[in-house]
């Protein structure tokens, strides 16, 4: 055999990527052992994306297909920018799980069921009218039936628990079977498990026990175990984060390199509240947070803090954010800067609050009164969620100005490795409190940001009245004069304009700067527009990625950038937001790939859209 | 406390400001600005360290007036921006003034919880009866009946008593003072400034345009002594000429009510401002039966607000990020 034909026979055995969807009951715990695969894949050295998926009822009825949880994970051994288009293995931990995710698995793919929980009533429950293991509908696929229930029943038989409680290491069994097929490394998890329930060892037994009898009966079973590709990752240390830890992360990242007390205000909604609740366990590291009585509330304290000289940051969701926009206003009239965090959600109202979309950019540009011009940033992956609240804050700081940070459902959910930044290597954020009294005016201007003076309270002699009354452009007192307010909006303008002196040139993600097309995308379609482009390009196609970061203002030669293309696509989860936006902004031939529909592009719709269109230029 | 560089004795002239003060002549809230004024450089407050914060209303261009810090918000909001405030420095002393639209219409909310979590500030309701900005629309304490622009035929709801949804709200210092009551109003807020925790205070008073003398059956100078019980900690509860008439338990209503006192026989109560459920009752006494009840409702401190304990030393940032799983990639292991 020459070396050739065995490279050959080695590629055939090895899957360059995996994507594995996980499903069961809301109480199954499908959420844990996602994210414990996440992790192991992680640590055997693949790239990954992950997503979870939760039912919106709290607790949804045993068995039902409204209460069913989800959580899907890629990985493999190159750069991983999606969740996956399509599963190549599903676990259905009951009929239910079975029914709503079956359509995500390509034909062919690996089901994993625990035939114990196939009854007579579940199937029912979950809208069937006959038995899905017997009627046929799943010959398409590879089955696997154990009797997950009655196996993990058995596995954890000395542990000492009672059969409620063993009945609960189910999925662990479940996830000890996906290990054998894709040659994970049961460590991490093991280590994990005798972690979080340290206090209680019989439940750690427990789950252990059925991870690795889960584990055992692949190899007993002698299941075809897939090897998966590794990957060669640049050094470093990593982390497995989601986007909320990013921001969070961020947001304490700045107050530390700003030397300023971050206080953190917000009122609870899907899907922002990650984000309270993980600054709410940084409170040993300086951060403040306050679970505002509302939204206004949450924004008005953001808006005291910083006129106290802290970080003001707030944060919420479609709906909240709504609530938000009279004191945006406020703080766009008094020029105090604020950090407000949209994890946006599918709407109008309160649409599909646990499914995303980015239809809250119109919002984010234009949903205040009068002429409130503000910076509009988004984030579209973990990295940048941290890397961007350093920026919405440096911004905020040093134009004295309120920022929007966009985020989404899938964005702050999903998660992927991360190399840890290193803080001694971050820029500090140099802003300085205003303590001259000498001809003190609070809206004194910095010739060159056009920000205005920030004297904070207990400074003496600079003590000022302000508010979101016009204010005279000289004085800073109150004034209705004509001329003033025209000179007060154009400066407010003007301010937010000349930041883009400091947003560094946009650059295409891939590609080239200039040819037949550009996908361009902003937030959480990196991922799928990222995969895309890089599929077409190996198949020889001149096509590039620009992804935009900084959408009020634009980086600076981003027009210039745009017009080196005869083609511009936009995909968006909205009805095409941004392409209005280019449009109306120096880009006429922009065009819209527009998907509302809760879920994330896949890669091959945007492919499609992009190969459609470049073979009509063709004819 | 912050350093305090200075600490000459300020006068009220050095809290005024030289911006004209725009209210009608003869506003009820000229009266409370000099009375302001007045505490401000009597309790020795410093200019640098103060901040005074208001929503919306006639009463909350108040800031533009007085010589510190001050933050003129938006309509109903001004509690929660003080929050915000306080919980970016503790050390600042801030003072609310709000209408009775402003602080019970629209920021009824921002109240109840201001009040509730008991921050370090002092909060003053204007209470005109009327949305005076807005052109003499009824508010939320308008008695039923009231006509106004918005109700010609007379207002359908039933008021509410700042004072009594203050103490029902769990705020531990509630006072009641009258504009043109300058003695009286000075010691009241006074005490709001040395009480820990959220200070509320109700201010009567005249908005002269839209709702002239309403309080007048009370706080007119004849009907003073009859119609007002004027607390004071520690005195029995007499009123009305020579102090003929008092206030005593009333077993069968479980609450109290007004007797004569001139005989020396009936059991006048001490006013106790400490004492919650008679600080609620005194709330609730209402012309024409029964005197308002004006000064020190109830002063009884709790801890103060300053939000969830942070502390910095224990981990690092660096600890943060390295403290989940995290692996090395490379040679350095
Ligand atoms: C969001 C919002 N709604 C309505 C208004 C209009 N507005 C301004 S002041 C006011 C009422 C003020 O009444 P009150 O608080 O009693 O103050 P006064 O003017 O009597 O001192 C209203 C309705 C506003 N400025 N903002
Ligand atoms: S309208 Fe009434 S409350 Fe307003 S300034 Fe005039 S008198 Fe005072």
């Amino acid at each position: 055999m020459n070396i050739a034909s065995n490279k050959e026979l080695q590629e055939q055995a090895t899957a360059e990527t995996v994507v594995v969807r996980l499903a069961g009951d809301s109480g199954d715990g499908i959420q844990v052992i996602g994210s414990q695969l996440g992790l192991a894949s992680a640590m055997a050295e693949n790239d990954l994306g992950t997503f979870p998926e939760y039912p919106s009822e709290v607790r949804a009825p045993v068995g039902t297909t409204y209460g069913v949880s989800a959580y899907q994970v890629h990985f493999g051994g190159r750069p991983i920018k999606t969740i996956g288009d399509e599963a190549d293995m599903l676990v259905a931990l009951n009929p239910a799980a079975l029914k709503t995710n079956l359509d995500t698995l390509k034909k062919g793919g690996v089901i994993l069921i625990d035939v114990g929980s196939f009854t007579q009533r579940n199937i029912e429950k979950a809208g069937y009218e006959s038995s899905p293991l017997e009627d046929g509908s799943l010959n398409n696929y590879h089955l696997l039936d154990p009797d997950i229930s009655k196996m993990t029943l058995e596995a954890v038989a000395d542990t000492g628990l009672n059969r409620k409680a063993s009945m609960r290491c189910k999925n662990f069994w479940a996830l000890g079977l996906v290990y054998w097929l894709y040659g994970r490394d049961r460590s991490p998890t093991v280590e994990w498990l005798n972690r979080k329930f340290a206090a209680n060892p019989d439940v750690a037994g427990a789950n252990v026990a059925a991870l690795n009898a889960g584990h055992a009966y692949g190899e007993t079973m002698e299941a075809t175990a897939t090897n998966v590709a590794r990957m060669d990752q640049p050094p470093g240390t990593y982390s497995f984060v989601t986007g909320y830890e990013a921001l969070a992360w961020g947001l304490a990242a700045a107050a530390e390199l700003s030397d300023r007390q971050l206080v953190f205000a917000s009122y609870p909604i899907t899907p922002a509240s990650p984000l309270l609740h993980t600054l709410a366990k940084l409170s040993d590291i300086g951060v403040r947070t306050f679970q505002a009585e509302d939204e206004i509330a949450a924004i008005c304290a953001a808006i005291g803090v910083s006129f106290a000289g802290g970080i003001g940051v707030t944060s919420s969701s479609g709906p909240g954010i709504a609530l938000k926009q009279e004191a945006m206003s406020l703080a766009v009239s008094a020029e105090l800067p604020l950090v407000i965090v949209n994890t946006q959600r599918a709407g109008p109202s309160t649409g599909m609050p646990t499914k995303t979309e980015q239809s809250d950019l119109n919002q984010a540009l234009y949903g205040r009164h009068g002429e409130s011009p503000l910076v509009v940033l988004a984030a579209g992956t973990p990295a940048e969620c941290f890397d961007l609240a350093i920026e919405a804050t440096r911004i905020a700081l040093t134009y004295m100005t309120p920022v929007i940070l966009l985020s989404d459902g899938f964005v702050a959910n999903s998660s992927s490795p991360w190399t840890l930044p290193n803080m001694d290597s971050l820029k500090k954020i140099e802003v300085k409190n205003h303590t001259d009294t000498e001809n003190f005016n609070p809206y004194h201007r910095d010739p060159d940001t056009l920000a205005r003076s920030w004297a904070v309270p207990g400074t003496p002699g600079c003590e000022h009245r302000i508010g979101g009354i016009e204010k005279d452009y000289a004085t800073g007192h109150i004034s209705y004069e004509p001329d003033n307010h025209q000179k007060m909006t154009d400066v407010r303008a003007a301010r937010i304009d000349g930041i883009a002196k400091s947003i560094p040139p946009l650059k295409p993600d891939q590609g080239e700067a200039e040819g037949e097309m550009a996908v361009v995308g902003w937030g959480s379609t990196y991922g799928p527009i990222s995969r895309a482009i890089s599929n077409l390009r190996a198949r020889g196609l001149s096509v590039s990625h620009i992804h935009l970061t900084h959408i009020r203002p634009f980086a600076p030669n981003q027009n210039e950038l745009l017009k080196g293309f005869r083609q511009i696509l936009v995909p968006e989860m909205n009805s095409g937001q941004l392409v209005n936006l280019l449009k109306a902004e120096g880009c006429p031939h922009a065009e819209k790939l527009s998907k509302m529909t809760g879920r994330p592009f896949q890669v091959k719709e945007i492919e499609e859209a992009v190969m459609s269109r470049l073979e009509a230029t063709d004819e | 406390m912050n350093e305090q560089v200075n600490t000459a004795q300020l006068t009220p002239a050095d809290f005024t400001t030289d911006q004209e003060v725009r209210w009608c002549p003869g506003c009820g809230d000229y009266a409370i600005l000099k009375a302001v004024r007045t505490v401000l450089a009597e309790v020795g407050a410093r200019r640098e360290n103060t901040v005074f914060v208001s929503g919306i209303g006639c009463s909350s261009r108040f800031p533009y007036y007085i010589d510190t810090y001050g933050f003129h918000t938006i309509h109903g909001r001004a509690p929660a921006v003080a929050t915000g405030m306080l919980l970016a420095n503790p050390d600042l002393d801030v003072w609310i003034i709000t209408g009775d639209g402003d602080g019970l219409s629209i920021g009824g909310n921002h109240l109840l919880h201001i009040l509730r979590r008991n921050l370090n500030c002092q909060i003053l309701l204007f209470n005109n009866e009327t949305y005076g900005l807005t052109k003499g629309q009824y508010s939320p304490t308008s008695h039923q009946a009231t006509r106004s622009p918005s109700s010609p035929g007379g207002s359908v709801d039933s008021p509410v008593d700042p004072a009594g949804f203050a103490l029902g709200c769990g705020a531990r210092f509630v006072a009641r003072g009258v504009d043109t009551q300058i003695k009286q109003l000075t010691e009241v807020l006074k005490a709001a400034y040395h009480h820990k925790g959220a200070s509320f205070v109700e201010i009567y008073q005249n908005c002269i345009v839209f709702n002239e003398d309403v309080f007048e059956d009370f706080t007119a100078k004849s009907n003073i002594a009859d119609h007002q019980i004027q607390l004071e900690s520690g005195a029995p509860l007499l009123f009305g000429k020579d102090k003929s008439r008092g206030i005593a338990f009333d077993p069968s209503s479980l609450g109290l009510k007004t007797v004569d006192a001139s005989s020396g026989e009936a059991d006048i109560l001490m006013h106790d401002p400490a004492n919650y459920n008679l600080a609620s009752a005194l709330a609730r006494f209402a012309n024409p039966d029964n005197p308002v009840a004006t000064g020190v409702l109830y002063d009884n401190p709790a801890p103060v607000y300053t939000g969830h304990p942070v502390s910095t030393g224990k981990r690092s940032l660096e600890d943060v990020l390295r403290g989940g799983f995290s692996w090395q990639v490379g040679k350095n292991e």
